[in-house]
């Protein structure tokens, strides 16, 4: 199978790079299972969206897979203990984001016993839920997006579940250098991938699966056409493809396997598919069948700054610099870390940051990219050549420095995915993608506040309409009495004065 | 441990302008030899003259505008103005024509135009067309390529710097002696006095192909270019676009009227097609950027240099072309702006 899988057509993605693999140091040896930590940091935020609420208090004991921050309603991801012990604290801590160092976390002190909840109460056969209590269900395991973008998985299955669709894609493309956990995930736990595979298909009731990996991984995909030999599934068909940078982005992957454009401000759901990395697809099984929330993944620990790369499977929460000592620690050389990988990731300053549910790479370089050397833009159009949204990144980047929103809209600066390709090929060394990153954050920055000031107008032109109102409303009956004494004619009068006296008389009336 | 911050991508990039205009810069080497072998040394001190006020003017203009002169001067955009400027100019050319033309271009064509990136025209052919427009008659000074002849005196190097210096000949040299119509100067003229074009191939202006001498140098000029293409630095579009814009009309024509058109082949290895295909029409500020814009571009500058070659004033028309054709270049990146993935088609916005 592996052999006659297609390979798709690289026309029908543009730009894009062949970049050096980089893989080869941290697959030569199995996942090694990284010992539980003296101390566990779980920060509330490890998906994109709202932040999870804790649920324990300070001192309480937690067992492994035991809730101990939840979501409010179907939003975000829950937090899950990955060992037992104490809560010890929640307090800030530094983590690895673009903005702002530090974020609240739920801090465990492990016991050493990794004591686990008891799972027998959730273990169901899926098979058994219809799709809509499997999709909350899986909400409940914590999952998000084990691909980079750690976007809320049970979420996006029901925001998915409302269009018509057709196919789940498992995306095991890893195009990015260095990184190579779910290569390594995949030759490990086929079983669990395709396993979680169907678990996803039953809970969107989708017709076809197609199982996605590059064509350089040949022991994935042996791994993988034999565990689809063993549950003999129809609907999950395995394919290759070609390896390029970045391919593995959400996008473009559809793009390279159906030939459909998700389109702009879209979700590939837009157009009938469903994307889910390979990770997330056994964090799935492992949840579903074994009734372990998203306590674990597998992390690649590489680059020319460790003495020996490798691939951990690791306890969320431990810290960095734990599992960078299980790779042999630092070489002399170590200058940068990278959390994520070398054309995506963010580098953070200290290594004491957490391992959480994002983190697919550990990244330490001897190099520090050289900064400064920037000349002007020779509008050679390298970076359109390769840019994989078919962006002109050389005119965004004018528009982004002369701060013009509406041309940076025209030219699409919202679709640009970040991938940095456009960066690399740079002969003038601008610092491209930092500059759209920054365009970016400002430009939702501009669009907060105006809706903040639409929201503030809105309020005072209320309250001012109000004030108007009744002002009004005062004006109108004033007048309407004045009217009505102005047009009083004789009878009028005479009545009025028919009643003042009819009032004296029954006075004295009532006086004697 | 404590570590930098920096922003993503943690990949060193991999060329730079300085490395682009540096290989260019090799790449006519092979040109550059042919025309000194061809023309004698007047090339060498043409390009050292040329070089000397591109980078003086260079290191005034930068620092008059308050920037690094070093960073401008390493990246080598001015030796490339200076080196097109040597080919454009007659090898026998006065230093104070050379310098206006190199002044010319780094001052007013480039830096008044805001420098690298921000500049319309070519640098190099607004320097030229500035020079050819106010001193005609010292661009027109070409000498006859070196073939052999008995009967024809070639300069020495020293007589050579003699004229550049001080715009002295030798005491027994007249100017005519020296100087030669340019192949398509006789073939412009003779077709226009009704010669056919085969008469006029027989001239000992013409070679096998094109000018004499000249069509080797188009030959060695190509290596260059192709070698560019290779690497990548300069994309096909442009030349492809431009010999292709010079070489169908030139061809249409020719098959229908051999007689009084000259052949595609001639205007392909007559004057500055070639450099013009690979290194002047191809300087990427000037140009137009996205790929199909590119093409259009090319074909435009190939068709002006046929029009104006056919049907102008100005033997050669590379340089009017390239000018042109960089006013163009804002409507033409406009109208080829690539769809971006995701978006509707254009065609579909206006169905
Ligand atoms: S970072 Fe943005 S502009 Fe640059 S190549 Fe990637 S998508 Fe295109
Ligand atoms: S790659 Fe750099 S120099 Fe070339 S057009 Fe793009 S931004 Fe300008």
């Amino acid at each position: 199978m592996s052999e006659g899988a297609p390979t798709y057509d690289l026309g029908k993605l543009h730009g894009g790079l062949r970049l050096p693999a980089e893989k080869q140091a941290s697959t030569s040896r199995p996942i090694l299972i990284a010992p539980v930590p003296a101390q566990l940091v779980l920060p509330l935020v490890q998906h994109v969206g709202q932040a999870a609420e804790p649920v324990v208090g300070i001192g309480e004991r937690v067992l492994r897979g035991q809730l101990v921050a939840d979501t409010h309603g179907s939003l975000g991801a829950p937090v899950h203990a990955s060992s037992s012990g104490r809560v010890a604290a929640v307090e800030p801590w530094p983590v690895a984001r673009r903005h702002g160092q530090t974020a609240p976390c739920i801090v465990i002190e492990c016991d050493g016993l990794d004591q686990a909840i008891d799972t027998t109460e959730i273990l169901v056969d899926y098979r058994e839920l219809d799709p809509v209590s499997l999709r909350q269900k899986i909400l409940q395991g914590g999952i998000v997006g084990l691909g980079g973008a750690v976007f809320p998985t049970a979420q996006k299955l029901m925001q998915a579940a409302t269009l018509p669709l057709e196919y789940l894609i498992l995306n095991g493309v890893e195009c990015e250098p260095y990184i190579s956990c779910d290569d390594m995930l995949m030759r490990e736990y086929a079983a669990d991938v395709v396993g979680g595979a169907q678990v996803l298909m039953h809970a969107l009731e989708l017709p076809k699966c197609l199982v996605v990996v590059e064509s350089d991984k040949p022991a994935a995909i042996a791994a993988l056409a034999h565990a689809l030999g063993d549950i003999q599934d129809p609907r999950v068909t395995l394919k290759q493809v070609p390896t390029i940078y970045p391919s593995g982005g959400e996008d473009q992957l559809v793009q390279l396997v159906t030939n459909r454009e998700v389109p702009s401000g879209g979700l590939p759901s837009d157009v009938g598919c469903v994307v889910q990395n390979v990770g997330t697809a056994a964090a799935v099984q492992n949840w579903i069948a074994r009734g372990e929330p998203l306590i674990s993944r597998v992390t690649t620990v590489t680059g020319d700054g460790v003495a020996s790369p490798l691939n951990v499977l690791v306890r969320l929460g431990t810290t960095v610099a734990e599992i960078v000592a299980l790779a042999g620690g630092y070489t002399e050389r170590a200058q940068q870390l990278v959390i994520g990988g070398p054309m995506t990731g963010k580098s953070v300053t200290t290594d004491l940051v957490p391992v959480v549910k994002a983190t697919n790479c550990v990244l330490v370089l001897s190099e520090l990219p050289a900064v400064g050397d920037e000349r002007p833009c020779i509008r050679c159009g390298e970076c359109a050549e390769v840019c994989p949204v078919q962006l002109l990144p050389q005119q965004i980047y004018w528009h982004a420095r002369a701060d013009n929103e509406r041309k940076l809209r025209e030219f699409g600066l919202t679709d640009c995915i970040e991938c940095g390709c456009c960066d690399l090929v740079c002969p003038s060394h601008i610092p491209l993608t930092a500059d759209f990153r920054r365009a970016k954050a400002r430009m939702r920055e501009l669009a907060d506040e105006k809706a903040r000031a639409r929201r503030a107008r809105e309020r005072f032109e209320h309250r001012n309409q109000r004030l108007q109102d009744e002002r009004d409303k005062r004006d109108s009956e004033l007048a309407a009495r004045k009217d009505a004494a102005r047009n009083a004619g004789p009878d009028a009068i005479a009545e009025i004065l028919d009643r003042a006296r009819h009032r004296g008389e029954s006075d004295k009336d009532e006086d004697s | 441990m404590e570590f930098e911050r920096r922003d993503a991508p943690f990949v060193t990039p991999s060329g730079s302008v300085p490395d682009m205009m540096r290989e260019v810069l090799y790449a006519l080497i092979p040109a550059g030899l042919a025309y000194v072998w061809y023309f004698g040394p007047g090339f060498i001190l043409n390009l050292l003259i040329a070089a000397a006020f591109c980078a003086a003017g260079e290191a005034a203009m930068q620092s008059l505008r308050g920037r690094s002169v070093e960073a401008a001067l390493s990246d080598y955009s001015a030796m490339v103005t200076a080196a097109l400027l040597a080919f454009a100019l007659p090898a026998l050319t006065p230093w104070w024509v050379t310098a206006t033309a190199a002044l010319f271009a780094i001052v007013v064509a480039k830096h008044l135009y805001g420098g690298l990136g921000f500049n319309i025209f070519n640098p190099a052919m607004a320097g030229y067309v500035v020079v050819l427009i106010a001193f005609p008659l010292h661009m027109n000074l070409w000498t006859a390529p070196r073939m052999g002849d008995i009967d024809y005196h070639y300069l020495t190097f020293y007589e050579t710097a003699r004229y550049t210096l001080t715009g002295a000949l030798p005491d027994y040299l007249a100017f005519d002696a020296i100087s030669r119509a340019t192949p398509l100067d006789a073939i412009q003229s003779g077709l226009r006095n009704l010669r056919t074009f085969d008469e006029l191939r027989s001239y000992p202006l013409l070679g096998d192909f094109g000018g004499r001498g000249w069509e080797w140098i188009g030959n060695f000029t190509a290596i260059g270019g192709a070698w560019l293409v290779l690497r990548k630095i300069v994309r096909w579009q442009i030349p492809f676009g431009v010999l292709a814009g010079l070489l169908i009309p030139a061809g249409v024509m020719y098959f229908f009227d051999s007689a009084t058109h000259a052949s595609p082949g001639f205007h392909l290895f007559s004057g500055g097609t070639i450099l013009c295909a690979f290194f002047i029409a191809t300087d990427p500020v000037s140009a137009a950027t996205s790929n199909r814009g590119r093409l259009i571009y090319g074909l435009g500058i190939g068709f002006l240099i046929y029009a104006i070659r056919r049907w102008g004033s100005y033997a050669d028309g590379v340089a009017f072309a390239v000018l042109l054709m960089n006013m163009a270049v804002p409507a033409i990146d406009y109208l080829t702006k690539p769809p971006i993935v995701g978006h509707p088609r254009k065609r579909r916005e206006t169905r």
